[in-house]
């Protein structure tokens, strides 16, 4: 009799069962949705994060950077002396290749591995050091034309040479790649990350993973292996057992890794052994990264705090600190998410619960001479708060699985859409590798930090069960007010009204 | 089968209280068939609420058998209603989104009858009042006679030992009036029922040998 009762009742009342149930499913449809894109913004600023941090880093330690020293250019200097390079037809051809921390990025002492290890909860902390090898190669006229070979000055760690054989006596220019005088430079650079190969994984190689040749190994220590990065490889033209130079040091590419992140882009472009990326620099003992894994996500805060008192002079982010430096529109689609998201979800579930409990009570006052003529016959109170309940929670289930399905398509067509969202990690560049990229490697090395990162919505069987339990609950609150006042009416009362 | 003695009601209505029957006694023998008119306002419905167990009365017993009704509590009252007592109302009151076989179903509920049981009973109780074939039909589809013909089966189909109608005519035709009365009364006389009627209906009155007329709040024998 219930169920027969029940079916009938939301059958025959078909308009009040549909407005109960669409108020319920669009606002459980948006809950899904709105905890779907909060979980999808969340897994891209844990994306973009990755692609610099690695996976499973919890703290990063750095160093803050320092203005230049008094006197020195900020930017990236090459000096050539008089007889630097060579000289055909008045054309001088010089070349230089430096290794060096990128701008932005400050090393400290690697002794700062072993301080962090050594700090409680911490289960892993591994150290890398954070380069940018650039290459000036020019071709400039002759040395009598002028004075663009430069002064014969300390050439900092560039290896370049020159000679010159041109002429000041006042006759037109010529020379140079035009024969006119004229001057012409290209200006390579690429990112080179040094991490010790025998530590085990963490940082930005686990954000990465093998398609080509081995990775390095604890005996690739002091040897001039590399491994690159796939695009970097593609636009190099370079596989593996190719060689090149980093800093006029030739190195052969052993492996050929690719981005494992979302947004495809890789922390560095080529990967070397730790001690050797710090002598190619002239950065012994240094690093610019320490990456911290904590042995429990408990103690994280705690770490943060030992850390800092242990590491005074460095800087130690959480990855809650980092996802509050990613910016850009990934930002605000979580601001957005995080503000209007929730609070439009809270206001049209509470909306759609007030409409059920209205449309519930609303039902009851119409049904007053039905349930008076119920209790006439000998129906309990309770039987009758059964029933108006039972058909409440129908309704909320009906409007639970309405929801559900609304959702899932929101998220099938937000997924279908695919939104590409910007994002960039600009305030913890020091942390990264960083540094201004230039020539065509450039767009590859600012990728680290800068990424437009696809948004793809995750479907979560636990996030239908609190949409499902959401709709029920709304049914039983409708279903409990609507009983409350059934349960009030005194069947002399409803015989009254009768006539 | 009904002693009422010394039975009053009032309710209180804003700022003043209004007695709708005043210190009543009456005695109904079982298998009565009995008439009550009087004015509108008169108490007549107060006085069916009372012998119906759906309301108490402010002083006075409303003794059905053994049971003082005024002295019962709401469940108890219910249990009476669900076992021994049958409506049948002028607006017939069925449940209009259930079939005439659901409907009469509805008073077996409380009983805790079986679901066979149930639909059996409630199928012969339907051609009882010559309602077979409309069984699968809503109130909706049905005539007014149809209709109480309905509720006459759901107060009858858990053989009540009391029949309390509430101007069951009232809503009808003369020719259709006449029926739906042939039928309370052949069922009067082939169940041993008490039948209590209630009308405004001076034709419908002259059935019964025994008439009540109800005036401000007092009873007495026509």
């Amino acid at each position: 009799m219930f169920a027969t009762y029940l079916r009938r009742e939301l059958l025959g009342r078909k308009r009040q069962t549909l407005i109960i149930a669409i108020g319920m499913a669009l606002a459980i449809a948006l809950v899904i949705v709105v905890n779907a894109v909060a979980a999808g913004v969340q897994s891209a600023q844990a994306s973009v994060l990755q692609s610099v941090y690695g996976v499973g880093t919890d703290i990063t330690v750095t160093e803050a950077a320092a203005a230049p020293a008094d006197g020195q250019a900020p930017g990236q200097r090459f000096d050539f002396g008089a007889a630097d390079g060579t000289t055909t037809d008045g054309t001088t051809a010089v070349s230089s290749s430096r290794l060096e921390a990128g701008r932005g990025t400050t090393t400290f002492d690697a002794a700062a591995v072993s301080t962090a290890s050594g700090v409680d909860g911490v289960s892993n902390a591994v150290g890398v050091l954070s380069l940018t090898n650039t290459t000036f190669d020019g071709q400039i006229p002759g040395g009598a034309q002028g004075q663009q070979g430069g002064a014969p000055t300390d050439a900092g760690t560039g290896t370049g040479t020159g000679t010159t054989d041109g002429t000041t006596d006042g006759t037109p220019p010529t020379g140079g790649p035009d024969g006119a005088g004229g001057s012409a430079f290209n200006l390579d650079s690429f990112t080179v990350l040094g991490y010790d190969p025998a530590a085990d994984a963490l940082g930005p190689l686990t954000a990465v993973s093998l398609t080509d040749g081995r990775a390095l190994t604890a005996d690739d220590a002091g040897t001039d292996n590399a491994i690159l990065d796939s695009d970097y490889a593609t636009s190099s033209d370079l596989a593996v057992g190719d060689t090149f130079d980093i800093a006029g040091t030739t190195f052969t590419v052993v492996g050929i890794v690719t981005s494992t992140s979302a947004d495809g882009a890789s922390a560095s472009n080529v990967y070397i052994p730790l001690d050797v990326a710090q002598t190619l620099s002239g950065l012994d003992g240094q690093i610019s990264s320490v990456y911290v894994q904590a042995a429990s996500s408990d103690s994280i805060d705690a770490i943060k705090a030992d850390l800092e008192t242990a590491l005074p002079d460095n800087t130690v982010n959480t990855q809650a600190d980092l996802a509050s430096s990613v910016s850009g529109s990934l930002s605000s689609a979580s601001t957005l998410v995080s503000n209007l998201g929730t609070w439009l979800s809270i206001l049209v579930l509470v909306a759609a619960f007030l409409v059920a409990i209205l449309f519930t009570i609303s039902g009851v006052t119409r049904r007053t001479r039905e349930f008076g003529t119920l209790k006439a016959l000998g129906w309990s109170n309770r039987r009758i708060v059964g029933q108006v309940a039972g058909e409440s929670l129908v309704q909320g289930a009906i409007g639970g699985a309405l929801g559900v399905a609304l959702g899932l398509i929101g998220i099938l067509v937000v997924n279908l859409i695919a939104p590409t969202i910007g994002a960039s990690t600009t305030s913890v560049q020091a942390a990264g590798p960083g540094g201004p990229g230039g020539g065509r490697f450039g767009a590859v090395a600012s990728a680290a930090a800068s990424a437009d990162v696809t948004l793809q919505l995750p479907f979560t069987f636990a996030i239908i069960g609190i949409a499902v339990g959401l709709a029920v609950l709304g049914g039983l609150l409708a279903g409990a007010f609507g009983g409350w006042r059934a349960a009030r009416l005194r069947p002399a009362a409803a015989f009254r009204s009768v006539n | 089968m009904y002693q009422l003695t010394g039975v009053t009601k009032s309710y209180s209505q804003t700022k003043r209280t209004v007695t709708a029957l005043k210190d009543v006694d009456l005695t109904i023998a079982d298998g009565e068939l009995v008439m009550i008119q009087g004015p509108t306002g008169g108490g007549k419905s107060t006085l069916l609420q009372l012998l119906g167990a759906l309301d108490r009365p402010t002083s006075g017993s409303v003794m059905l058998g053994d049971a003082d009704l005024a002295k019962q509590d709401d469940r108890k009252l219910g249990e009476l209603r669900a076992s021994e007592i049958g409506f049948v109302f002028q607006g017939f009151n069925l449940i209009p989104t259930l079939t005439a076989q659901e409907n009469v179903e509805t008073a077996l509920e409380p009983l805790k009858v079986s679901g066979p049981e149930r639909i059996r009973r409630a199928r012969e109780a339907l051609e009882s009042v010559g309602l077979a074939d409309r069984a699968t039909h809503l109130p909706s589809e049905l005539s007014g006679g149809q209709q109480q013909r309905v509720a006459i089966a759901r107060a009858l189909v858990k053989e009540p030992r009391v029949l309390l109608a509430d101007e069951p005519t009232g809503n009808l035709d003369e020719q259709t009036r006449d029926e739906i009365m042939d039928l309370l009364e052949g069922l009067w006389r082939d169940r041993g029922l008490t039948l209590i009627v209630v009308t405004h209906d001076s034709e419908v009155a002259r059935r019964s040998p025994r008439r009540l007329r109800i005036k401000n709040g007092t009873v007495a024998e026509r």
